[in-house]
C-alpha cells in the first residue's frame, strides 16, 4: 500500500473510533452493524478471495453463534461474555469442522451447492425444530456482560461501548487476516485458488488446507453472529438463511475479493444502499438487485476494483510481503 | 400404513420427483452445456407459476394460460440471455452468481409489484380434474399422473433432441469449443440463446404445470434451486442418469419424510425434522462418494 | 551430435524409480498397455513415439496424477501405486507438464518459493510472512538459477515468453528437490537457442539425478539419453540403449524413417 493509502486507511479508523463523540445514535448503530458485517465479509474472503473457495452457506455459522449465545443467556440477566462467546464460537467451529470435512471433497460448483445445502439444513433445523424458538427464533434481553476478574470492562448495553468493542474486534481480526495473506498458509491458500493441481503435484495437501481454511472462516463468522445477535437482541432463522448467506457473498465479490479491506468496502455499500434505497420505497430489493447486476456486468473487479484504477501504476497481483488493501 | 396409502405416497414422491428432474434438467442443461449457474433458475419456476394463476385468472381457462405462458417464459428467457447472460460466459463463476443473485432479487420485487405477495391457488382443468380409483375409498388425481407423464415426456424429448438432432449436435458442438463451432459456421449466439431460453422454459413451464398441485407462493422459487442443487450435487457431475435418480430418491425421501413418524430417544425426528432428510441424504452421499452417485470419479 | 549418448556404458545400481506392467483403461480405450520402465541414479531414460502413443499418460501414471488399471510403481522399492501425487512428491519425485502448469499471476521467483515452501515440514503457520523464511527462499533462489532465470526473478509468470515459462516449469520441479525428474517434453515449443540452453541444463542435472524425459525433439533426446523407449499405442516397442533401438527394424519403420539420424 503506498503512504496515501495508508493515510486514508488510518483516518478512516479515526474517524470510526470517534463517531461516538460526534455522531448521533443511529448512526453509529448503523457504523457498528457495518463493522460487524465487514468482520463477516472479511471471514467469507478468506475462503473466497483467498482459497477460491465460493461458500454460499456462511450465514450458518454466523446464525448458529447467535443462537448459542441465545441459548445460553439466562431468561432476562446479561450472560457472561468471554465464556458465552467462547462457546458460540467454538460451536461455530466444530460445524465448520463437520460440515467443512464433508464438502472440501466437492470442486468448483459442486462446493457451492453443497455449502447452500448444508446451509438450508441448517435453516430448517432451526426453523422447524422447537428447541430454539422456531420460526419465531429466540430473544436476547441483556446483552452479555464483559466483566474479567470481577471488573467491568465495558457495558455493551451502552451503544458507544459496543461500537468500540465492535471496532476493537474488526481491527483485530482484519489485522490477523493480513498477517494471514502473507503467512505460509496464507500462500497456500492462494497457489490452491490459482493452481490447486500443481499445488498437489507439488506435494501439499491441499484438501487439509483447505479444512483449516474453512474451520478459520467459520469461527470468524461466529464471532460476527454473536456480535450481531448481541446487537438486535434477536436471533431468528432468517441469520442462518441462504439470504444472508448470498448477501455476505455479494458484500465480498461487491468490496473486491483480492483485497484485505475490499469486503469491508462491499458490507458498507450493501448497508449504505440498503438505508438509501428503503428510503424511497417499499421495493427496495429492485434497485438493490439492479445495482448488483450492474456491477456484475461492469465492474469485474469490485468496489475495490475502483480504488485500484485510481492508483497511478498497477502492482503485481499476490502481494509478495505486506498488506495489501 | 396400508398399501394404498403407501402406493398413494409412492405415486406422490414420483410425481414431485420428476417435477424436480424437469426443473433441475434446465438447470444442468444451461450449466453443463454453457457453463453457466444460474441461481435465479427457481425464481423462474415462480414466475412461471405466477403467469400461470394471472393468466388463468384473465381467460379463465388453464389451457389458455399455458398457451400464452410458455411463449412468455421463454421471451422472458431469451431477454435475459440477450441482455445480460451473454455478457458473462467467458467470465468466472462468480460473476455469474453475482448476476443472477441480482437477477432474484427483481424478479421477486417485480413479482411483488405486478402480483402481490398473496398466495394463490390454481384450478384444476376439467379435463384433467378426474380421480383414478385405487380401492373402495380411496384415488387418485388424473392430473398427478398427467403432469408425472409430462414432465417425463419433457425431459426424454429434450434428452432425444441433445443427442439424436442436429441442433442437438450444435449445442453440444458449441459446449465443447466454442472457437471452433464458430468457425465451422454453427450460429452460436443464436445455440446459446436458444439452450438458454430452453433452460428458462423448462423452469417456468414446470411452475406453470404443478400451479393446480402445490399453490403458488412467493418463496417457491428458492425452495425449488436448492432442491435443485441437491439433485445436482447427489446425482453427480454432468450425469443426466444421476439427476433423474437422484430427484426420485429426494422425492421418496421427502415426501415420505412427511409422513412417516419416527421417534429416537423421545426426540421427535419425523414429520418435525422432515425437512432435513434431504440435506442429510446429500451428506450422506458426500461421505460415501465425493463425486455424486453418478459422477466421474477424479 | 549423438556421440555423448552413444560410448556411454550403462549405468548400474538398482532403479529409484521401476513401473511394472502399467495400463490404463479409458472406457474401452487402453492408452498404457503393459508398459515396464526403470531408471538408476545418474541416468536419463527418454521416451519418444509418435502422438498418441501414450508417453503423457504414462508420466501422468508415474507421477500419480492418474490412477493405474494395472500394474505397479515402486520408487525406492517402496510400492507407490495406490499413492496420490503429493505424497509421492516427498518421497522425492518431480515433475515438469507438457502444458505449462504454473502459477501464471505470480511472478518466477513466487513460484519457485511456494514449490520450495512444499518441503517445510509444515505450512500451517499463520502469523510470520512466507518472505521470512530464509531457508525457504535460499532454495528457491536455487532453483531459479540453476534453470537459469534470474535475470525475470520478479517478472510475473503470464508476462514471460513461452521458453521462459518452460524454464519456470523446470525450476519448480527441481525446487523441491526431487531425486527421480519426470519431464514431459520439456522442450515443447523454445526455439534453437532456448533448447540448446535447455540440454545443457538437463545434462547439468542428470548425475544428481534419474530422469524420464519424454520429447519428440530427436538431437536433445539423442544427446542425453542412456536408455531408449519407443512406444506406439500404448505400448513398448522398443528399449535399450538408443543405438540399438535406433537400428531396431520395427522402430525405423514405424517412427525414425529409413534415414539414420545426424
Amino acid at each position: 500500500m503506498t503512504r496515501l493509502q495508508w493515510a486514508a486507511v488510518a483516518a478512516g479508523l479515526a474517524l470510526l473510533a470517534a463517531m461516538p463523540w460526534f455522531a448521533d445514535k443511529f448512526a453509529v448503530q448503523f457504523a457498528s452493524k457495518v463493522l460487524i458485517f465487514a468482520l463477516f465479509a472479511s471471514s467469507l474472503n478468506l475462503l473466497v478471495g483467498q482459497a477460491g473457495l465460493v461458500s454460499l452457506g456462511h450465514a450458518g455459522f454466523f446464525g448458529v453463534a447467535g443462537y448459542v449465545l441465545a441459548l445460553a443467556s439466562p431468561e432476562y440477566d446479561a450472560a457472561p461474555l468471554w465464556s458465552t462467546l467462547a462457546m458460540a464460537v467454538g460451536v461455530a467451529a466444530l460445524l465448520a469442522l463437520a460440515i467443512g470435512a464433508l464438502v472440501v471433497r466437492t470442486r468448483g460448483v459442486y462446493f457451492l451447492m453443497a455449502t447452500l445445502a448444508f446451509g438450508q439444513m441448517l435453516f430448517h433445523l432451526f426453523h422447524d425444530g422447537d428447541f430454539a424458538g422456531g420460526s419465531d427464533g429466540l430473544q436476547i434481553f441483556a446483552r452479555p456482560a464483559g466483566t474479567l476478574f470481577g471488573v467491568a470492562l465495558f457495558d455493551l448495553e451502552q451503544y458507544r461501548h459496543f461500537h468500540w468493542v465492535v471496532l476493537a474486534a474488526c481491527g483485530l481480526v482484519l489485522v490477523f487476516l493480513a498477517r494471514l495473506r502473507a503467512s505460509p498458509f496464507g500462500r497456500v491458500l492462494d497457489g490452491i485458488r490459482v493452481n490447486e493441481h500443481r499445488m498437489r503435484a507439488l506435494g501439499y495437501a491441499t484438501a487439509r488446507y483447505k479444512l483449516v481454511a474453512f474451520v478459520l472462516a467459520g469461527a470468524l463468522a461466529g464471532l460476527a453472529g454473536y456480535l450481531s445477535a448481541c446487537q438486535f437482541g434477536v436471533v431468528n432463522p432468517e441469520s442462518l438463511g441462504w439470504h444472508q448467506s448470498g448477501a455476505v457473498l455479494l458484500m465480498v465479490i461487491l468490496g473486491g475479493m483480492g483485497s484485505l479491506l475490499g469486503p469491508a468496502l462491499g458490507a458498507a455499500a450493501w448497508w449504505g444502499m440498503e438505508l438509501l434505497f428503503q428510503g424511497y420505497t417499499k421495493h427496495w430489493q429492485l434497485p438493490m438487485g439492479a445495482v448488483i447486476v450492474a456491477v456484475a456486468l461492469f465492474l469485474p473487479e469490485g468496489l475495490a476494483g475502483l480504488w485500484w484504477r485510481l492508483r497511478p501504476a498497477r502492482p503485481a497481483a499476490p502481494p509478495e510481503a505486506g498488506v495489501q488493501a | 400404513m396400508d398399501l394404498a396409502t403407501f402406493f398413494i405416497q409412492l405415486l406422490n414422491a414420483l410425481q414431485y420427483g420428476l417435477l424436480l428432474f424437469l426443473i433441475a434438467s434446465g438447470l444442468t442443461l444451461v450449466f453443463g452445456i454453457m457453463g453457466v449457474i444460474n441461481l435465479a433458475h427457481g425464481a423462474f419456476t415462480m414466475v412461471g407459476a405466477y403467469l400461470a394463476w394471472s393468466l388463468a385468472e384473465l381467460t379463465g381457462s388453464f389451457w389458455a394460460a399455458l398457451a400464452l405462458g410458455i411463449p412468455l417464459t421463454v421471451l422472458l428467457g431469451a431477454a435475459v440471455e440477450w441482455l445480460f447472460v451473454r455478457r458473462l460466459y467467458a467470465r468466472d463463476h462468480l460473476h455469474q452468481v453475482l448476476l443472477t443473485f441480482g437477477l432474484i432479487l427483481i424478479l421477486e420485487e417485480s413479482r411483488s409489484l405486478l402480483f402481490g405477495d398473496d398466495v394463490h391457488a390454481v384450478a384444476v382443468p376439467v379435463l384433467l380434474s378426474g380421480s383414478l380409483p385405487l380401492t373402495d375409498t380411496l384415488s387418485y388425481p388424473v392430473y398427478r399422473l398427467a403432469l408425472s407423464g409430462a414432465c417425463l415426456a419433457l425431459a426424454l424429448a429434450m434428452a432425444w433432441v441433445i443427442r439424436a438432432t442436429r441442433v442437438g449436435m450444435m449445442v453440444r458442438a458449441g459446449a465443447s469449443n466454442r472457437e471452433m463451432a464458430e468457425a465451422l459456421g454453427i450460429p452460436i449466439k443464436w445455440v446459446q440463446l436458444g439452450v438458454f431460453s430452453t433452460g428458462i422454459a423448462l423452469a417456468g413451464l414446470a411452475g406453470m404445470m404443478a400451479a393446480p398441485v402445490s399453490s403458488v407462493y412467493p418463496g417457491m422459487g428458492n425452495q425449488v434451486l436448492i432442491l435443485c442443487f441437491v439433485v445436482v450435487v447427489i446425482g453427480g457431475i454432468g450425469s443426466v442418469k444421476g439427476a433423474f435418480v437422484a430427484a426420485l430418491l429426494i422425492g421418496l425421501v421427502d415426501t415420505f419424510g412427511k409422513v412417516v413418524t419416527l421417534e429416537v430417544a423421545g426426540v421427535k425426528l419425523l414429520p418435525q425434522l422432515a425437512g432435513m432428510s434431504v440435506y442429510l441424504l446429500m451428506a450422506a452421499v458426500l461421505l460415501w462418494r465425493p463425486e455424486g452417485l453418478f459422477g466421474r470419479r477424479p | 551430435m549423438t556421440g555423448v549418448a552413444a560410448g556411454r556404458a550403462s549405468v548400474p545400481g538398482t532403479p529409484v524409480l521401476a513401473a511394472e506392467n502399467l495400463s490404463r483403461r479409458f472406457g474401452g480405450l487402453a492408452a498404457v498397455d503393459g508398459v515396464s520402465l526403470a531408471v538408476a541414479m545418474g541416468e536419463v531414460h527418454a521416451v519418444i513415439g509418435p502422438n498418441g502413443a501414450g508417453k503423457s499418460t504414462l508420466v501422468s501414471l508415474l507421477s500419480g496424477d492418474l490412477a493405474p488399471s494395472g500394474g505397479r510403481i515402486r520408487l525406492d522399492g517402496h510400492d507407490v501405486t495406490r499413492l496420490g501425487p503429493e505424497r509421492r512428491s516427498h518421497l522425492g519425485l518431480g515433475r515438469s507438464y507438457q502444458k505449462t502448469n504454473v502459477f501464471l499471476p505470480f511472478t518466477v521467483f513466487e513460484n519457485c518459493r511456494l514449490a520450495a515452501q512444499s518441503r517445510q515440514a509444515t505450512s500451517m503457520r499463520f502469523l510470520r510472512p512466507a518472505s521470512s523464511f530464509g531457508v525457504v527462499n535460499a532454495a528457491a533462489g536455487r532453483a531459479l538459477a540453476a534453470a537459469g532465470l534470474e535475470a525475470r526473478r520478479d517478472a510475473r509468470v503470464e508476462t514471460l515468453s513461452h521458453g521462459e515459462q518452460r524454464q519456470v516449469e523446470i525450476a519448480m520441479a527441481l525446487a523441491t528437490r526431487p531425486r527421480v525428474l519426470l519431464l514431459d517434453e520439456p522442450l515443447a515449443g523454445m526455439g534453437a537457442e532456448e533448447s540448446a540452453g535447455m540440454v545443457a541444463l538437463l545434462r547439468r542435472l542428470r548425475p544428481d539425478h534419474a530422469m524420464v524425459l519424454v520429447e519428440h525433439d530427436m538431437d536433445a533426446v539423442f544427446a542425453l539419453a542412456d536408455t531408449l523407449t519407443v512406444m506406439a499405442n500404448g505400448r513398448v516397442i522398443a528399449s535399450g540403449p538408443p543405438a540399438t533401438v535406433r537400428e531396431h527394424p520395427e522402430v525405423r519403420r514405424a517412427y525414425l524413417g529409413d534415414e539414420s539420424h545426424a
